[in-house]
């Protein structure tokens, strides 16, 4: 058994929930049937179990160091990264002319999911040049595409996101790295940024940085931010590897988690001698950052869902071999003990985290759906509501995944009591990395305050119908089935307070700060609401399955959404509570009090 | 020369295998399928004979129901050139299968068939024997490795006193083991290019082959549940023990 993510799920969620398989009637995916999707992903299963999962430990163990000259990482790292390359998965989700796969969006992020559970460490190494690339296919010029761009799809270069500073990190309209235009049309930057994962490293011929910076005589705040592609060695006109590009290691980040995946602080231009190239309009960079945000925001939610769920299935395995306690009533010391599945407490724990990880795993690929309609779909007419559902659903499959994935691995943790809590198993390491998704790519804080502040408000709450109106759909049609009408009426009465609490925050519309103080009240509330659609969504094509042959697999399904819909979605009322009567417990608590 | 590989359909090597309530059988609902392993490593090395030039087409086979056409395109994908799908809902016993096998030699004429030494689901571990047995030709089973040179080929087999080299004529059925290569990771194009290759699809009937006489499987059952272990004092308990077991 996969201890990945569960095979038979991940099929069921693309086929079955997610109907994935209809991608292929699309112009896009012509070239692509299902047959090759399950290849693809059995092909990544089997090259994240065996060429990624073996070394997480030792790599989590033997984080990169940096000796004042290089940056040295163990050997497993690039073995395991040519094999990825080799292989071909750096361009599933690029277009063929690129020398991609041109794989749906929602298939490229499944594979990734599988290396995210098997070793985030190696793996983020990819990803983030996928995201530079990926960048770059969007707002870069076909000169940049095929100097850079490529060469990533390629592997041979590997890419960053130079987004942070050490004094700008969520707040990024304050960013001090300028670009100095010259005379041939390019800049000179000069500037720190912090936390720069993969900054610097011997696993590939070069690196391309995508850093935000301030064109000299710019603007204050984010209108004045442009995109820059820098390269850490120069690359010639003819793709050939100039001279090296004064951007220098100043030292690395020592994390928590994710420790595989070196962190860096990087001075670009000490010596002013930092090339760096404009990528799209003078003053659109953030805008450009922004139309890979959904995207990007979507993989931490993925990523967040399936550390949770590998520590999941870690956990499941655990408790059907550990043998401890006896049922209750059984007095007889002699008698064996049983596994502690048999316990209902523990049963409790992996439920809870079933309800957690399967729930989010399935938002995470419906909006990566979303993803691929927008930009393929036949439906022309049908992309404002796209639009509005991926807006609006973006910061929770972002937070809500990051914040459950990670009490996921808590509960896991407890499952396997001391042993969890030791280095011999891989719960606390799932842990220790899958807390960083609250904080990267836009903390959990500002999601909320992105959600309530704008996804909420804008086009004067379009995109919030839009969304309301889906669950309501799901619900009307679940309300005809007598097996899950309780469900139906709940998942109903729930969309009745989501609006209930929209217009009573939308008073304090004009007090920003009152408005704002308990977004992430709002997150949550929003979030189990959407999960326990997502759920209910999840039994409605179970049932559709052959009930006899797959008779467990659907009961598990049923037992977790009703779990997730008896202890988990009730809990949105005391939320929407606090939310109706603008509680000010902590917009009222003064600084100096503390 | 031109190889001829076989290729199965087996319960995926990762998977825990449960037997059926009534005994009748495994569990195979949902179990995930793949190729049996010991074929991998023998199309791995058939795919590098043609990487080297040893070998100009590979033509990969396998006998199963219409689903083993995802096995078949995976050995597509690893490199076969084509493929030939002998389809059939029965369950086949090796000596079927080795009829089947040897009715193809005769068909393409290969300078070589190579095997998995066994399948991993029943481990019978007879076909490759059975199918050089009909064609009455060399075989060289449990390869960990092969050289070819001119119309012989040099093979190392494992056995249980260790390694022996033993030198075979052509055309021969090779079997191969564990030890013979690491089967490459597929590649993705590949994946995508193997779905435009021939696969030849026929019937058992087609080949006019009888089934042979079938053993029939009267009762499966899960191993005996390991009794839990107990702490013993010293050795004198554990040797009393042991006598009271009837060990030593
Ligand atoms: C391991 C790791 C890898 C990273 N990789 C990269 C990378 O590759 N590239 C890159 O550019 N960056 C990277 N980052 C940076 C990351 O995106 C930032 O850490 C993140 O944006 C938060 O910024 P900060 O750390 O400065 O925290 P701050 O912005 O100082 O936030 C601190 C706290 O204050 C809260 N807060 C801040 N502003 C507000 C507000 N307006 N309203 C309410 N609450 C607020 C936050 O929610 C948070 O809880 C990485 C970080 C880590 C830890």
């Amino acid at each position: 058994m996969s201890l990945l993510i569960n095979p038979r799920d991940l099929n069921f969620l693309l086929y079955d929930l997610l109907e994935v398989e209809s991608f292929c009637d699309w112009s896009a995916f012509g070239e692509h049937d299902r047959a090759t999707f399950e290849a693809v992903i059995d092909a990544a299963y089997r090259l994240a179990e065996d060429g990624f999962a073996g070394h997480a430990a030792r790599l989590d163990a033997n984080e990169p160091t940096f000796d004042g000259e290089r940056v040295h990482i163990i050997p497993e790292v690039a073995e395991a990264l040519a094999a990825y390359i080799d292989s071909g998965f750096m361009g599933t989700a690029f277009p063929a002319e690129y020398g991609g796969l041109q794989m749906p969006y929602t298939v490229s992020q499944a594979i990734a999911s599988l290396f995210t559970a098997a070793n985030i460490g190696t793996a983020g190494y990819p990803f983030l040049t996928t995201a530079a690339a990926n960048l770059l296919r969007v707002v870069g010029s076909e000169a940049q595409k095929q100097r850079y761009m490529v060469p990533m799809i390629e592997g041979r270069f590997f890419g960053t996101m130079c987004l942070s500073e050490p004094q700008a990190g969520s707040s990024l309209g304050d960013i001090r790295t300028r670009a100095a235009p010259q005379d041939d049309g390019s800049y000179r930057i000069v500037g720190n940024k912090m936390w720069i994962s993969a900054g610097e490293h011997e696993l590939s011929e070069n690196i391309v940085h995508m850093v935000l910076a301030r064109i000299d005589g710019a603007s204050a705040g984010t209108r004045g931010i442009s995109l820059f592609v820098v390269p850490k060695v120069r690359v010639n006109e003819d793709g050939s590897l100039g001279p090296g590009n004064d951007i220098r290691l100043a030292g690395l980040n020592h994390k928590m988690g994710y420790r595989g995946t070196v962190n860096t602080v990087l001075n670009f231009g000490d010596n002013g001698a930092c090339e760096g190239f404009l990528v799209g309009e003078p003053g659109r960079g953030l805008a450009g950052m922004f139309h890979m945000m959904n995207e990007a925001r979507i993989a931490v939610g993925m990523g967040a869902s399936v550390l949770g769920y590998s520590g999941y299935l870690h956990s499941l395995a655990y408790a059907r071999e550990r043998p401890q306690g006896r049922p209750p009533g059984q007095a007889d010391p002699e008698s064996r003990p049983v596994p502690i599945i048999e316990h209902a407490d523990v049963r409790r724990m992996l439920l809870t985290q079933k309800a957690y990880v399967e729930g989010a795993l399935s938002l995470c690929l419906y909006c990566a759906t979303l993803v691929d309609r927008l930009e393929h779909g036949p439906d022309v007419d049908d992309r404002r509501r796209l639009r509005d559902l991926l807006d609006i659903l973006t910061p929770i499959a972002k937070a809500w995944p990051s914040e459950y994935g990670l009490k996921a691995n808590d509960l896991g943790i407890q499952v396997l009591g001391g042993y969890g809590y030791t280095r011999e198993y891989p719960l606390e390491r799932l842990y220790r990395d899958n807390r960083l998704n609250p904080i990267h790519e836009g903390t959990n804080g500002i999601q909320a305050i992105d959600l309530l502040g704008r996804k909420v408000t804008m086009n004067q709450g379009r995109a919030l119908q839009v969304l309301l109106r889906e669950i309501r759909g799901t619900a009307d049609r679940a309300a005809a089935d007598t097996r899950i009408e309780d469900h139906a009426r709940a998942l109903g009465a729930a969309v009745d307070t989501v609006e209930q609490v929209t217009e009573a925050l939308r008073e304090a519309a004009d007090e920003p700060a009152r408005y704002l103080a308990n977004a992430s009240l709002y997150l949550d509330l929003l979030g189990r609401v959407v999960i326990a659609w997502m759920w209910l969504r999840q039994v409605q094509a179970a049932q559709r399955l052959d009930q006899t042959t797959e008779a467990d697999f659907v009961a598990g399904k049923r037992q977790a959404c009703q779990f997730f819909f008896r202890r988990e979605l009730p809990a949105i009322e005391p939320l929407a509570a606090l939310l109706i009567e603008h509680d000010d417990s902590a917009l009222a608590m003064q600084a100096r009090w503390f | 020369m031109k190889v001829m590989v076989s290729v199965k359909r087996v319960v995926d090597y990762n998977v825990r295998i449960q037997v059926k309530g009534d005994g009748s059988g495994v569990n195979l609902d949902g179990v995930k399928m793949s190729m049996n392993p010991f074929d991998e490593i023998a199309m791995e090395q058939a795919v590098q004979m043609k990487d080297a030039g040893t070998a100009e087409e590979v033509i990969a086979v396998t006998i199963g129901p219409a689903k083993a056409e995802e096995q078949l395109r995976s050995a597509l994908a690893f490199g076969a050139d084509r493929a030939i799908h002998v389809k059939t809902d029965e369950e086949i016993q090796p000596l079927t299968a080795a009829r089947i096998l040897a009715k193809l030699f005769e068909k393409e004429q290969p300078k070589v068939l190579l095997t998995g030494k066994q399948a991993i689901d029943d481990d019978a571990n007879q076909t490759g024997q059975m199918t050089a047995a009909l064609l009455d030709l060399p075989q060289a089973t449990f390869a960990s490795a092969i050289e070819f040179d001119g119309d012989k080929a040099k093979v190392t087999r494992e056995v249980d006193s260790g390694l022996e080299t033993i030198e075979v004529d052509l055309p021969a059925v090779i079997t191969t083991d564990l030890r013979l290569n690491e089967p490459r990771y597929l590649k993705l194009p590949d994946i995508m290019k193997a779905k435009k290759k021939p696969i030849d699809a026929m019937s058992v009937e087609d080949l006019g082959i009888e089934e042979a006489v079938k053993l029939n499987v009267t009762k499966t059952a899960p191993p005996p549940e390991r009794e839990p272990g107990v702490m013993v004092e010293d050795v004198n308990e554990l040797v009393s023990k042991m006598k009271d077991k009837g060990l030593v």
